[in-house]
């Protein structure tokens, strides 16, 4: 295997029984691996409901580290929808001209320090800090937060010590808090002053509402986005054809940013609980038990996807489910595009290859299945055109 | 060439003209609102459902499977459904009308 390669471990159980069962901190989950069943289970939100206890339908479960609901993400419609429309518009800015142009910048200089090195360890000193300086242009705020997001490290959740770190959890909570309340003393247009001054169901979100969007915002895009970009420069580094044929034929970046993100799936899975007693792949799903939809398994089902375990970067037809499905479909996926299309076409401008000279891989475990979602590290040096 | 008259949620009439690329892509170059084409035409996001006039729907051609089992789980789905990211613009659906559901 190619270090750049990421297999699919989901293989044998999804075609042979559909689904596997793993425990979760003594709440176990049913996770769906077929690309039918997962979409859909994820359309059925009455029956496998996101507004359960909040940090349930997260795997691993956040129940022990978080009372706040994340909104729109941990509510079902109708409220979903209206908590959504909140805050669509916003999230579509990233497909407006001057946003792409910044998001240019910010790239070309990550891409740039990359260059100037002999050597660069790709995970905490491009794609985080990529990630980071990026969601400034979404939050509409200055650069310079970005530099604290930066020192909290990959994940804001977990810590080395630990898969779920309570104190870690809470020094993102804390600075939320403090970031709303300087939003409410200073006017000014950032996100945190667009949902201070929603109106949802005639009368402004409470604090609590508030946090409950950043929370997501900050949590949901972060290790996400970080794979997706560190896994995009181990690919570069086996495939510099791909730069070569981006560089020549620029308009495949659009459909290579899909194919990219279903072969990656930087987010494996995600969970809901059931409203009733059910059956899922003539499995019995009790109720108030829990569910997943493997995103990473359904992405590589051969029924829907010639060749899954090949990256086909102008593969055409690509219904992926790596920003997720109905509903609850990513509402940072516009913002993760436009940053992917941006570093593709820079990359192919700038750089001829990438070399990985070491890695870690990131390697999950759910029950028995092992599943490289990433690296730890990743060193690479980079030379120019 | 073809000519397509887009008809938006809000009753906006619009007017467009191609020659080739997918009727999405057309509806996205004159921004037509309600089409979305997050995916950019590959069949992810179901960003892009149309519904074609009775009398023209024979002209979008058939409906490929990765569609019928996109608009499985589209809201608003009639007989004449279709995601305009899977309609080549070409001289056969010269004259069609389109609705643009969301």
């Amino acid at each position: 295997m190619g270090s750049s390669e990421i297999d699919d471990p989901f293989e044998v159980l999804r075609t042979s029984k559909g689904y596997e069962i793993i425990d979760d901190q003594g709440d176990p989950v049913v996770m769906v691996l077929g690309h039918k069943n997962v979409r859909r289970c994820a359309h059925n939100w009455k029956t496998f409901q996101s507004g359960a206890e909040p940090g349930r339908i997260v795997v691993p479960s956040e129940v022990n580290i978080r009372d706040t609901r994340q909104i729109p993400f941990e509510v079902d419609p109708p409220e979903h929808t209206e908590y959504r429309a909140l805050v669509e518009d916003w999230f579509r800015r990233p497909l407006q001209e001057d946003y792409k142009n910044e998001l240019k910048h910010l790239i070309d200089d990550c891409i740039f320090v990359a260059l100037s090195k002999e050597e660069i360890e790709v995970v905490e000193d491009f794609a985080l800090p990529l990630q980071s300086r990026a969601l400034t242009l979404l939050l509409n705020i200055p650069l310079e937060e970005s530099e604290t997001w930066i020192s909290w490290g990959t994940h804001v959740f977990r810590s080395e010590s630990s898969k779920l770190d309570k104190s870690k959890a809470n020094i993102l909570y804390d600075y939320i808090d403090g970031q709303i309340d300087k939003a409410i003393e200073n006017p000014g247009d950032s996100l945190y002053h667009h949902l201070l001054n929603a109106e949802y169901q005639n009368r402004k979100l409470t604090k609590e509402e508030v946090r409950g969007v950043m929370i997501l915002i900050f949590a949901g895009g972060r290790d996400t986005v970080i794979n997706y970009i560190t896994n995009t420069m181990a690919y570069f580094a086996d495939h510099p054809e791909s730069l070569s044929l981006i560089k020549k034929m620029p308009t495949v970046a659009n459909t290579a940013v899909e194919e990219l993100v279903r072969y990656f799936s930087p987010l494996t899975h995600m969970g809901r609980v059931a409203t009733e007693s059910t059956t899922v792949c003539e499995h019995a799903v009790a109720q108030d038990s829990r569910i997943s939809l493997c995103w990473a398994s359904a992405n590589r089902d051969d029924t829907v996807f010639d060749q899954p375990n090949e990256v086909i970067l102008n593969r055409k037809k690509n219904p992926h489910v790596a920003f997720g499905f109905s509903h609850h479909k990513c509402l940072g996926a516009a913002h993760a595009r436009q940053l992917m299309n941006v570093l593709l076409t820079s990359l192919s401008e700038k750089v001829e290859s990438i070399k990985v000279i070491n890695q870690a891989e990131n390697i999950e475990e759910w029950g028995a299945v092992h599943r490289k979602v990433g690296y730890h590290s990743l060193t690479a040096s980079f030379r120019p055109k | 060439m073809a000519k397509v008259t887009f008809i938006t949620k809000d009753n906006q009439e619009i007017i467009a003209e191609g020659e080739s690329g997918s009727l999405m892509g057309l509806a996205k170059a004159h921004d037509v609102n309600g089409i979305l084409g997050d995916c950019g035409g590959v069949g992810s996001c179901g960003t892009c459902h149309v519904h074609i006039a009775s009398d023209d729907f024979s002209k979008a051609g058939e409906l490929t499977e990765l569609e019928k089992d996109m608009l499985e789980f589209e809201e608003h789905v009639t007989n004449y459904s279709r995601l305009s990211c899977q309609i080549e613009v070409n001289d056969v659906i010269d004259g069609i009308t389109v609705s643009v559901v969301n």
